[in-house]
């Protein structure tokens, strides 16, 4: 039975930290001119995306493609997901294919646990509902890390994230991952956009995370959906971002070492209200392209027997 | 031909004594400390074993019409005389909808075909359970009909619910509420509380349950009309419904062994199997559904039985229907999981469900010569646990595998002849 990514709490502290490390190996792939190795040469990876999401599917495959994987993509959109076939029928079809891993994005909390118990390929939570992303945790981290050099771990470090937390995932696996390398979390939202049960420390006003002693030191903006303000969870876009957007007036108050993030895609205009180049501290670039390091590291860890030393050489990839 | 019951203790609504009975064309015919057998006398030794009235529910969906793939009404009839039940309420949640007298008709025939239990329908406080239209209640209740309800659903208009508490006045009818005000719950898969925050699952406020409780006390304090309300879950719903007795309000109130059991922390398994409307709610709760129980707020246990095929339940949370088997497991559950008398949680399950279905004239009763011969013979303290592919029901929705219960139906009897003899269904 291969092992799983489900999420940040399975993966604990120890965990995360093995994948950061070796995420700083494969940037040293990346860095090449040929940045591609045959470490997991031979291996399937299959895509299953039952929600649209291109980056997170791109970044997947890319790393797949650099270590020498196999990739396989079933579109939801075309396959018989439509005419009725179940999840179960689907996932045990193409394990029965000869898959390594499975790449689950789903929009029902859960899905991949559900898969994960169907096969024995490694699956790894590309995301499932508002409940966890835990690649997305890695690569935030990850950034931090490397933005700030501190490889050892978070402690004191200070990150605020804010917007509509109770429908993200990212909030969450962001979340546990920052806290399990000894950040600080606060989340900033108003009380709809928070999840009923709240155990983190909570803020509803964003100016007086900015402008406390010493600032923030990570400032991770979240997306903030057109289709809440019909939920009556925010009166208008207009009031969110007056309330809780990166505005002009507060990126101009932003501590000199404040790191700005964001998950993308970006509502310019809403929650954050700057272009994003202007601000020195914005690692939103740097987010995307640690996604690929992050998500080999990750594809490595379940399905190389052997250690990066040995497999991560330059060498044929056919 | 008679059969003879030896060795018991008998159990019911007058007390608790040791003894034995017999029984002869559908009636007990004789009831002493010791009883002689007679040549040709059928005999159930039940040294050990607890006589009671047999069990009566007043929550089953037994599927057909319109989902036989998950049950049928024979397959749910032998599940629920292997709980030891005699009579069954069955939900009008079928395809079509249990409202007018011949789904009603059928679902009652259906049930003396089978012959493993009375099967008592309920029909629908509106058309097709959409809620804008009355059944016709008067000609539904000359079919038989006590209990009216949309179970699945609340009545949503409140103005709706006032005239059809008015409009049942005088026809000897009882209205069953499922409390659930929707536009408090809308996608929702478990309670709102710590669990959903953290598996990012739309919540199921308990205040959507109590809102309606709340409204429907009030509708009876207005009408004079009686409620009933469906699977409380709630500890504030209990409150409400404590403090409206209190009030002399003719309310009842049951709520389901698995209410009385799991807790929402079971969904962390992301398995839809622990997925039931209303949800299973927090330890808090649990006590207080408990405890209303044991000091009589809530009436009766009743299982909500509600059996769903297994593909439909290896689905991802927010996509698997709401509902789980009941009628095999409830004696077990609640013996093991409420710290009461036995005398307790037999009335729950018998002559206090018995009273509310309307049928305390057949089931129920006490054991006496000359009553009807409506029987269960448990073991009170055998444990044992469930094995979902054992299970007579034609689903294996059962969330309790692995989980140790208490009690144990040896015996139906069923108008003087064992439906279920040392465990095993008789047809």
């Amino acid at each position: 039975m291969s092992r799983s990514l489900l999420s940040i709490e399975e993966l604990g502290t120890a965990g995360v930290q093995r994948i950061l490390d070796l995420a700083d190996t494969m940037a040293e792939v990346n860095r090449r001119p040929n940045p591609k190795v045959p470490a997991l040469r031979g291996k399937t990876v299959c895509s299953v995306f039952f929600e649209d999401s291109t980056r997170t599917r791109l970044s997947f495959e890319t790393a797949a493609k650099r270590l020498s994987a196999d990739t396989m993509t079933f579109a939801v959109s075309q396959s018989s997901l439509n005419k009725g076939e179940s999840l179960r029928d689907t996932i045990e079809t193409i394990a029965a294919m000869g898959v390594d891993a499975f790449v689950i994005r789903h929009k029902s909390t859960g899905a991949p646990w559900l898969v994960d118990g169907w096969t024995n390929a490694a699956v790894i939570n590309a995301g499932d509902g508002w409940h966890s992303h835990p690649t997305q945790g890695l690569l935030d981290t990850y950034t931090v890390r490397t933005a700030l050099n501190r490889p050892d771990g978070f402690d004191g470090l200070r990150v605020a994230i804010v917007g509509d937390i109770k429908h993200s995932r990212v909030a969450r696996s962001t979340t546990a991952a920052f806290t399990a390398l000894g950040a600080d979390v606060t989340w900033v939202a108003p009380r709809t956009l928070l999840p009923p049960v709240v155990h983190e420390h909570v803020e509803n006003d964003i100016d007086a995370v900015l402008d406390r002693d010493g600032g923030v030191d990570v400032l991770y903006m979240l997306r903030m959906q057109q289709e809440r303000m019909n939920e009556a969870l925010v009166p208008n876009l207009r009031e969110y971002t007056a309330r809780f957007g990166l505005t002009p007036e507060r990126a101009a108050r932003l501590a000199p070492h404040t790191l700005v993030m964001h998950p993308g895609p970006m509502n310019r205009g809403v929650e954050v209200a700057v272009d994003p180049a202007e601000l020195p501290g914005a690692l939103i670039t740097q987010q995307v392209t640690n996604g690929i390091a992050v998500r080999m590291a990750v594809l490595f860890d379940l399905l190389s027997a052997e250690s990066p030393e040995q497999s991560l050489t330059e060498g044929p990839t056919t | 031909m008679s059969l003879l019951i030896t060795g018991a203790t008998l159990l019911d609504q007058n007390g608790r004594r040791g003894g034995a009975l017999r029984i002869e064309d559908g009636a007990i015919t004789e009831v002493g400390e010791n009883l002689e057998s007679i040549d040709g006398d059928d005999l159930i030794d039940a040294s050990g074993l607890v006589v009671s009235p047999g069990f009566v529910d007043l929550h089953t969906h037994l599927r057909e019409p319109g989902r036989e793939e998950a049950e049928t009404i024979e397959t749910g009839s032998r599940a629920a005389a292997l709980g030891g039940y005699t009579a069954v309420v069955a939900m009008p949640n079928t395809d079509p909808t249990q409202d007018c007298v011949s789904v009603v008709e059928f679902v009652r025939r259906q049930g003396q075909a089978a012959g493993l239990c009375d099967v008592h329908p309920s029909a629908s406080i509106t058309v097709g359970r959409a809620g804008t239209q009355l059944t016709p209640f008067a000609e539904l209740a000359a079919a038989g009909v006590k209990l009216f309800t949309d179970d699945g659903n609340g009545v949503q208009d409140p103005l709706l619910m006032r005239r059809a508490f008015e409009y049942a006045l005088g026809l000897d009818v009882t209205m069953a509420q499922h409390c659930e005000v929707e536009r408090l719950t809308g996608g929702a898969v478990m309670h709102e509380g710590d669990c959903c925050s953290h598996l990012g699952l739309p919540g199921w406020p308990s205040l959507a349950e109590e809102l309606m409780v709340h409204r429907d006390i009030e509708l009876v304090r207005l009408t004079g009309a009686p409620a009933h309300f469906l699977h409380l879950s709630t500890s504030r719903s209990v409150e409400l419904v404590r403090m409206a007795k209190a009030d002399g309000l003719p309310v009842t109130a049951e709520a389901t062994p698995h209410h009385i059991s799991l807790t929402d922390e079971l969904l962390r398994s992301y398995s839809a199997i622990y997925k039931v409307n209303p949800p299973l709610r927090t330890m808090d709760d649990v006590e207080a559904v408990r405890e209303g129980l044991l000091d009589g707020t809530i009436d009766a246990l009743a299982t909500d039985h509600a059996p769903h095929v297994s593909e439909s339940k290896e689905q991802p949370l927010d996509q698997a229907p709401p509902g789980m088997l009941g009628l095999e497991t409830a004696l077990g559950v609640a013996i093991a999981h409420l710290d009461t008398d036995l005398a307790t949680v037999v009335g729950a399950l018998s002559w206090k469900p018995a009273a509310i279905a309307g049928i305390g004239d057949a089931h129920g009763r006490p054991i006496e010569a000359g009553e009807p011969a409506n029987l269960t013979v448990f073991d009170p303290t055998e444990e044992w646990e469930v094995v979902p592919a054992r299970l007579a029901s034609k689903s294996r929705n059962t969330p309790y595998v692995g989980v140790p219960l208490r009690g144990k139906v040896k015996h139906t009897i069923l108008n003087g002849v064992p439906t279920v003899k040392d465990g095993v269904a008789q047809k």
